[in-house]
């Protein structure tokens, strides 16, 4: 797949903008074009953190997405908030560890993951971020792992690679979680 | 059931002080300065005569805090707005609340005319070494070779002159009747800080003069420190620079 | 060359390093800090002045005083400020970039994403007649691009020179391929350096025969009329257009998103983009107008450069307006929206 839009949402602190950078980032390294935006207007209120990636092969117009094809839910209100914009036949991954209620959609593909649950158990709750990276790039193969893997490698260099290749490790971990568990459309 | 034991109470929230959550990071003491604020206000029994003006800066939303009147001035600008409210309205209480970079940056100009002039207004100012709203840039205040996002290799004095003491530069103005430092790092400071925008305050109502209350602060998340590691520091290395006491008190009014 | 992946305020200030500036004067003020910032820990080693001034009266007034590539950069608050001293800037001729990374306002307003500093930006610099150029650059390789061209547009009208974004523009990252440094000449003929062995150097605006700012302002308009030169616009599926969206900036980018997907409807729409806004590019927007038959104006404001496209459409076709403002930003389905409605009231005449 070339092009993508997205829209992951949490609370302040949980890497959500992390998580847009790293993927824009992988896909700006294989040639391609990407736009990363913070919170903005008044998503910026309230201890909530929410980014906007749009990746294409060829000009991106808009940086602005309002029904994106793919929403990260990290916390409850992001998904009551974000997931009825979610474009008919796009995909909602959810971090279950966080949110336990059902997407109430049958219109779209879900992929829930114990993302907070799985990078506990990797060593670090903050990695669930990556988790849910993974989880997407099993859904969506908008970028290779190896791209995501050259992302890390430069966000933590030495002496830090033992951090890098912990959060290449959430990001298999959440690959192989999520593989086959999308929910198909009804 | 147990017959009910006679209590007096101790503490409690002072009326003027509004019960909402705090937009305040953890370990800030804009909060204890509001309070403390509202407590000599309620106090003194100036609810219904009082008028803030609230400043560019963390505390831009004292409006939401404090239960008076008030209006919120451009940067800097807030000793010029409250003397527009204090000259038409002379018997009312005005009080401007600003911090370190809206008063001894931008607002220069205007602390420095409004303390001349003998504006019978009350300036509480938080000095907490940095701007805190915009995130953690130089003020005048910062300390030499304290790192903010705008001095990475620390403040150089050869760059940067040295941290501007506002109540010793203000203290000396015969317009002057009331200038002290305090500190919000300790029940004990707080306590005396109370004290002093007392005295402010009633420095105001007797007529004599401008007053100003001025606070060292915490900002834990400008300084990148732990709320607890953040009083600390503010006591090991602002206490030299920024001395406390009060460098002008009027007779009448000194307890 | 592998392309960075910046902030378009991050992107702005390396692109001015490239550009040869030799100082930089500020007063911070959301959302447009990461651009001192950046500057602040890497212009010293290059060689350039940073300094964060006590207020922006103060900073351009540095500006006004630096006599070599200088910059400034803020958001609306600041820029209000700022209008006093560029307007004596613009009186002595004296070239500066300035940037303003537009916020909600009026007033204290607040942080977010917003275009209403466009009569502010254009329509005069400060009190009197003068008036800056103005670049408003819609992408971050874009914001880079444009400070050079902006650099140089300074030096060669020696007048201020505005680039214009917004706070998602500045906030926002994007993949940007940097220009390669260049060295400007460093004594320019009409600083004062205080070193010249000729005739003494006088920068003032001040002129107390009124034939003689008769005169100054003379030239000032005559350099306006030939800065027409310098308009730039871009067009965009106009070719047999019925609706033209007219839109400059980060509004642009969202316009363009909304008229691939009215094309993929069946509407015939395309997108005017002014990249300069003074001079603005009168003559293609008229040119546009005689061919289309309705045209949509977008901004983040109540209403601004719509009234320059008014005047350039003179009534040749209905100009329809569409805002958001406070620090609320369009989003492509909305102005799909108005992309509709406009070809459907054509479709009725
Ligand atoms: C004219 C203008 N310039 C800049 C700003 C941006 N600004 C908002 S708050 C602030 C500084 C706040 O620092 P301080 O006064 O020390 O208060 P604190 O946030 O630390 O409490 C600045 C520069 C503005 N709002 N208006
Ligand atoms: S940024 Fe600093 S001054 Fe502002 S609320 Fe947080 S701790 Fe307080």
């Amino acid at each position: 797949m070339a092009a993508l839009d997205l829209i992951a949402a949490g609370f302040g602190g949980q890497g959500i903008l992390f998580l847009g950078e790293v993927l824009a980032w992988a896909a700006v390294l294989e040639g391609k074009n990407a736009t990363w935006l913070p919170s903005y207007g008044p998503e910026q209120r309230g201890g909530t953190a929410t980014c906007t990636v749009v990746v294409a092969g060829g000009t991106i117009g808009s940086p602005v997405v309002a029904d994106p094809e793919v929403l990260v839910a990290m916390n409850g209100p992001s998904l009551d908030k974000f997931a009825p914009r979610v474009r008919p036949g796009g995909l909602v991954i959810v971090d279950a560890s966080m949110v336990d209620r059902p997407v109430a959609r049958s219109d779209v593909r879900v992929v829930r993951v114990d993302a907070v649950a799985q990078a506990a158990a990797l060593g670090d709750v903050r990695m669930a971020n990556m988790v849910l990276l993974g989880a997407l790039l099993a859904a969506v193969p908008v970028v290779s792992l190896d791209a995501v893997k050259r992302v890390l490698a430069d966000q933590f260099p030495p002496p830090n690679e033992a951090l890098a290749a912990a959060n290449v490790k959430a990001v298999t971990g959440g690959m192989a979680a999520s593989r086959g568990a999308a929910q198909p459309l009804r | 059931m147990r017959p009910e034991s006679p209590m007096t109470r101790v503490f409690g929230r002072p009326p003027v002080l509004i019960e909402t959550p705090t937009h305040y990071c953890p370990g800030c003491t804009h909060g204890i300065a509001h309070r403390l604020v509202a407590e000599v206000i309620d106090e003194l029994g100036l609810r219904g005569r009082t008028i803030g003006v609230a400043s560019v800066g963390c505390s831009v939303l004292a409006y939401h805090y404090l239960d008076v009147d008030f209006q919120q001035a451009a940067h800097g600008r807030a000793p010029a707005v409250a003397t527009g409210i204090k000259r038409v309205l002379p018997g009312r209480v005005v009080f401007t609340y600003q911090g370190d970079g809206d008063l001894a940056a931008i607002g220069t100009a205007e602390i420095i005319h409004a303390a001349n002039r003998g504006e019978r207004i009350t300036v509480i100012f938080i000095n907490n070494a940095v701007y805190g709203m915009t995130g953690g840039q130089m003020a005048p205040t910062t300390l030499v070779g304290m790192r903010t996002t705008t001095t990475p290799a620390g403040r150089d004095p050869v760059v940067y002159g040295f941290p501007l003491r506002v109540a010793e530069l203000l203290a000396p103005l015969p317009g002057v009747a009331y200038a002290s430092r305090v500190a919000l790092s300790s029940p004990a400071h707080v306590n005396r800080a109370k004290r002093s925008i007392r005295r402010a305050f009633q420095t105001q109502l007797d007529g004599l003069g401008f007053s100003i209350v001025e606070m060292l602060s915490t900002c834990p998340v400008g300084w990148g420190q732990t709320p607890i590691d953040a009083m600390r520091w503010l006591e090991a290395e602002m206490f030299p620079v920024f001395p406390l006491g009060e460098l002008k008190a009027p007779a009448e009014v000194k307890a | 060359m592998m392309p960075a992946f910046t902030k378009g305020n991050e992107a702005i200030a390396e692109s001015a390093i490239r550009a040869g500036l030799r100082a930089y004067f500020g007063y911070p003020v959301t959302p447009q800090s990461e651009l001192p910032e950046y500057l602040a820990r890497r212009l010293p080693e290059r060689g350039g002045v940073f300094l964060q001034a006590e207020s922006e009266i103060a900073a351009i007034n540095m500006v006004y005083g630096a006599g070599a590539r200088v910059m400034i950069s803020t958001s609306g608050p600041g820029f209000s400020l700022m209008q006093e001293g560029l307007s004596y800037l613009v009186g002595a001729e004296v070239p500066c970039v300035v940037v303003d990374m537009m916020r909600g306002g009026p007033g204290l307003g607040n942080i977010a994403p917003a275009q209403g500093d466009y009569f502010q930006a254009t329509k005069s610099a400060g009190h009197g007649d003068g008036r800056l150029l103005v670049l408003a650059p819609w992408s971050v390789q874009e914001a880079c691009d444009l400070t050079r061209v902006a650099f140089d547009l300074a030096d060669r009208y020696r007048n201020p020179v505005a680039i214009l974004g917004d706070g998602l523009l500045g906030q926002m990252m994007e993949p940007v391929v940097l220009p390669a440094p260049v060295e400007p000449a460093r004594d320019v003929a009409w600083a004062t350096t205080g070193a010249g062995s000729g005739p003494a150097r006088v920068i003032t605006s001040l002129d107390l025969e009124p034939e003689a700012l008769e005169a100054r302002n003379r030239r000032l308009q005559e350099k306006y009329r030939r800065a027409q030169q310098e308009v730039r616009w871009e067009g965009y599926r106009l070719d047999d257009a019925d609706v033209a969206v007219v839109a400059y900036g980060i509004s642009a980018r969202i316009a363009r998103t909304a008229v691939d997907r009215a094309r993929d409807e069946g509407v015939a729409a395309g997108l005017v983009r002014p990249i300069t806004l003074f001079p603005f590019p009168s003559q293609a927007v008229r040119d546009v107008a005689s061919r289309v038959r309705i045209v949509l104006v977008t901004e983040l404001s109540a209403g601004q450069m719509v009234e320059d496209v008014r005047l350039a459409a003179d009534g040749r076709v209905p100009v329809r307006f569409y805002g958001r403002f406070g620090g609320m930003v369009s989003t492509p389905p909305e102005i799909l929206d108005q992309i509709e409605q406009a070809a459907s009231e054509v479709r009725a005449a």
